[in-house]
């Protein structure tokens, strides 16, 4: 397929990617502040996860619940809101749209014009709370339309790809943001407010229930363990690598053992790392350190797709191949 | 819905005869109409606009801010054309067609239309549309005009003219197929009644054109749609119709010119590509051959195209043909190459020209329709009879000052359509636009794009200015086939799947 066609449908999935995320991240905040008193300090910790505090500095001067909100969802000028994440996702959409379904295109027209209209005047909005879980929901459509109307070949694996990729990274930040961010001092593990936390790292994952399930309790480890290393749970990093590997290698046209270029390289080295890691090995020498790397490594896997399909390469002049001639 | 209180106003009216009785052709739709409840008509506009939000069937206006999307307002009475009207209308544009590409093609050989004095070279050297570059080239098949969308219109006199050829990029062809898609939804049971023609083969039909164009050496073509990109105003029709016919849509920078076959770009590496299909103005298609700052083309495209390594619908150069004084003279083009009276008349044009037209129009600018030789979408046009002083003497001194871009024409009294304006049916002026595929033969889409003037008693239907548009029905007669009769084909591919037989 066209090398801007697959750029724009990589891009077109994680866009969507990440406004559930944020989303996502924001509706469980709103739930934890239900049950905290100190009501400012945990707004900060929100937009220190999407890594754009920097940004928010220069135009908002508090972290207040409003500001937060506002940054988050309808800032136009911060690339990263959801307004801003779905209209990029759906300019990629409108570019490529001879490629997708029309029911896809319906529903992510229809997902921006509501959030547009939300935005530009606050109309149907209902409360925070509901207006977060449509956003979630409308994303999920989005993705169930596109996987059930799409023909799975290699534009829907680049869109997979997007989506995966995006996920694993959104995932971890979540658990680098608690475990750095929401939990000063050791004296408080165990208390209820940690736990509370902690829950809510897994809501904002969507993973508690299936946690619960699998692991009972709630403990630090274990939470490491299901979001980082689960073969199963559909939103773990392990998992989504592993998706974003066979996702690679149906592009490639090889099995997914074989790495046929740097980038499948990479996604086929981290994914065996994940799988066979010790979560202890992982905790006791600084998750915090290890989540940092991992997401060094996503930003490489980034460049390197880049790199492989979308860049604009020169054609080497030479003598017409006899495939080619006869073509 | 009644007609009791609809005002003719004196105009043609495509569904009223003069004692404002439907037509015979419309008595199905009439009858439904008449018998909606009241509010059901504004009930299923607002439906229908609402689903062309959805759907994002859009343009975007030129001069307003980038990502402008509008929606083609879309009024959901359709105009109707009974079948023995539409034979005469298909046998002209054939006609017309066919003598258009003989003249283009000579245009840029031997020039016999000019020395035996059918035309000047003046006309056509100074035509826009004209390129120096494109002489002597030998398009595949000797097709230069695949697609063209000719206007009509419909007179006071109940005479269908042919208003103007468009060959450039005629577009609008997407809104056609997406109006028809939402009209079957709005109104199936007056579908099921009538013998309406369907409009669904076009992309397929349109790809067999273009694909007749690639070398027969070739056995499975590559054809791709060349678009200028999501900001040009046409680019939802680009990326519909690409999708339509099963192509790739692609952007100037997404093919290369490499030992004098043209590549696109993949993610497996570069595939030749043998036919585009470009929605590119001559102007940007290539830097190397035309303009030079054009970003939207690709170098050394035109160079592939004469070596005849790549086909191009429609061929550069057709568009001196694409001209207002040009076509003026196109009767006189179709009795010259073909021997025959031209079927569709044009609408009487004064050419600014020659001199006796050009006194003429200064005289009586404010009766006439003047227009500037090139321009499109409804600009650079002046209606005298609804301009003040000021603005016709502003445009006499334009004629005066470049009389080879102007000409004139008679006011005319377009048809109107009913048309739905708040809770009840207005006539509004439209005109037509079929369009005409040149492959292996001629085929003319049964309906077109009819535009229409929504705003009241306004003439101007371009949809850059506040036009929007109908459905267009075409009626089968007892010689059509099956197949070419919407209803039947819906229902026997009905039966198939339930494995019933007919």
């Amino acid at each position: 397929m066209l090398s801007r066609v697959a750029e724009s449908i990589y891009w077109m999935g994680r866009y969507v990617e990440r406004a559930e995320s944020v989303a996502r991240f924001i509706g469980v905040n709103l739930t934890l502040m239900l049950d905290s008193s100190d009501r400012e300090q945990q707004w900060w910790p929100l937009v220190n996860t999407t890594g754009d505090h920097e940004d928010f500095k220069k135009r908002y001067q508090f972290a207040t619940e409003e500001n937060v909100l506002r940054f988050l969802t309808f800032d136009r000028e911060n690339p990263n809101s959801i307004i801003s994440c779905l209209r990029s996702a759906r300019e990629n959409a409108r570019s490529v749209r001879e490629i997708i379904s029309s029911e896809m295109w319906l529903q992510l027209n229809t997902f921006y014009l509501k959030v547009n209209d939300a935005a530009t005047n606050g109309k149907g909005m209902g409360s925070p709370h509901d207006f977060y879980t449509d956003v979630k929901l409308a994303s999920h459509l989005f993705t169930g339309i596109t996987d059930a109307t799409m023909t799975h070949g290699e534009a829907w694996h680049f869109c997979r790809l997007g989506r995966k990729l995006e996920r694993a990274d959104k995932t971890s930040r979540i658990l680098d943001v608690k475990y750095f961010i929401l939990l000063p001092s050791a004296a408080e593990v165990g208390t209820p407010l940690d736990d509370t936390q902690w829950a809510a790292v897994l809501r904002s994952a969507s993973a508690f229930e299936m946690y619960r399930k699998k692991h009972g309790r709630i403990w630090p480890k274990g939470i490491v363990q299901f979001l980082l290393l689960d073969a199963e749970f559909p939103r773990s990093i392990r998992f989504c690598l592993n998706a974003a590997n066979d996702s690679l290698s149906a592009i490639s046209g090889t099995p997914p053992d074989q790495a046929v270029n740097k980038v499948e390289k990479l996604v086929c080295g981290l994914h065996s790392d994940l799988a066979s890691s010790d979560v202890d090995k992982i905790i006791n020498s600084g998750l915090h350190e290890y989540l940092d790397n991992l997401q060094d490594q996503l930003n490489l896997v980034g460049t390197g797709i880049f790199e492989t399909f979308f860049a604009r390469r020169v054609r080497e002049t030479s003598k017409l191949t006899p495939t080619e001639k006869t073509q | 819905m009644k007609f009791r209180d609809y005002n003719l106003g004196g105009f043609f009216d495509e569904m009223l005869d003069e004692k404002g009785r439907p037509r015979p052709s419309v008595r199905h739709l009439a009858h439904t109409l008449q018998a909606l409840p009241d509010g059901e008509l504004i009930r299923r506009q607002k439906s229908a606009d609402r689903a062309l939000i959805q759907m994002g069937i859009t343009f975007n206006v030129y001069g307003e801010s980038a990502g402008v999307e509008k929606t083609l307002p879309f009024d959901l009475v359709p105009r109707i054309i009974a079948a023995e009207e539409w034979t005469q209308i298909e046998l002209g544009l054939k006609q017309r067609i066919h003598a258009l590409n003989l003249f283009i093609n000579d245009l840029y050989h031997d020039q016999k239309v000019i020395r035996d004095g059918i035309v000047s070279a003046h006309v056509i050297e100074s035509s826009k549309g004209f390129r120096k570059q494109c002489i002597g080239m030998k398009p595949a098949r000797g097709i230069w005009c695949h697609i063209t969308g000719t206007d009509l219109v419909r007179n006071g006199d109940g005479q269908i003219y042919v208003l103007e050829d468009n060959l450039r990029c005629p577009s609008g062809v997407s809104y056609v197929l997406e109006n028809r898609h939402l009209m079957k939804s709005l109104f199936p049971e007056v579908f099921a009644a009538s013998n309406v023609r369907p409009v669904s083969n076009y992309p397929l039909r349109l790809r067999d054109a273009l694909e007749f164009l690639a070398p027969s050496s070739v056995t499975a073509p590559r054809v791709v749609l060349l678009t200028p990109g999501v900001f040009n105003s046409a680019y939802f029709e680009h990326s519909f119709l690409a999708q339509q016919m099963g192509i790739e849509l692609v952007e100037g920078s997404d093919l290369v010119v490499s030992d004098n076959y043209v590549w696109m770009r993949t993610t497996k590496g570069f595939e030749r590509v043998d036919v585009i299909y470009r929605r590119i103005d001559d102007d940007f298609l290539d830097p190397e051959a035309f303009r030079p700052d054009s970003m939207l083309g690709v170098p050394g495209l035109m160079e592939v195209y004469k070596a005849g390594n790549v086909a191009l619908a429609n061929a550069p150069g057709s568009g001196v043909a694409d001209d207002k004084v040009v076509y003026a003279y196109v009767p006189r083009i179709i009795k010259y190459y073909l021997g025959e009276d031209a079927i569709l008349p044009n609408v009487p044009t004064y050419i600014c020209d020659e001199e006796k037209d050009l006194a003429y129009v200064l005289e009586n600018i404010n009766q006439l329709v003047v227009k500037a030789a090139n321009e499109s979408g409804g600009y650079g046009m002046l209606i005298g009879p609804h301009s003040t002083k000021e603005q016709c003497a502003d445009f006499a001194q334009r004629i005066k000052a470049d009389p080879r871009n102007y000409i004139a024409q008679p006011t005319l009294s377009l048809s109107r359509v009913p048309t739905v304006v708040g809770d009840h049916l207005e006539g509004r002026h439209v005109d037509l636009r079929p369009y005409i595929l040149y492959g292996k033969e001629i085929f003319v889409m049964p309906g077109g794009l009819t535009r229409v003037a929504l705003k009241k008693g306004s003439l101007v239907v371009n949809s850059s200015q506040g036009g929007g548009s109908k459905d267009t029905w075409v009626l089968a007669d007892d010689t059509t086939k099956d197949e070419d009769i919407e209803a039947r084909v819906a229902i026997s591919s009905q039966t198939q799947s339930s494995g019933e037989t007919a």
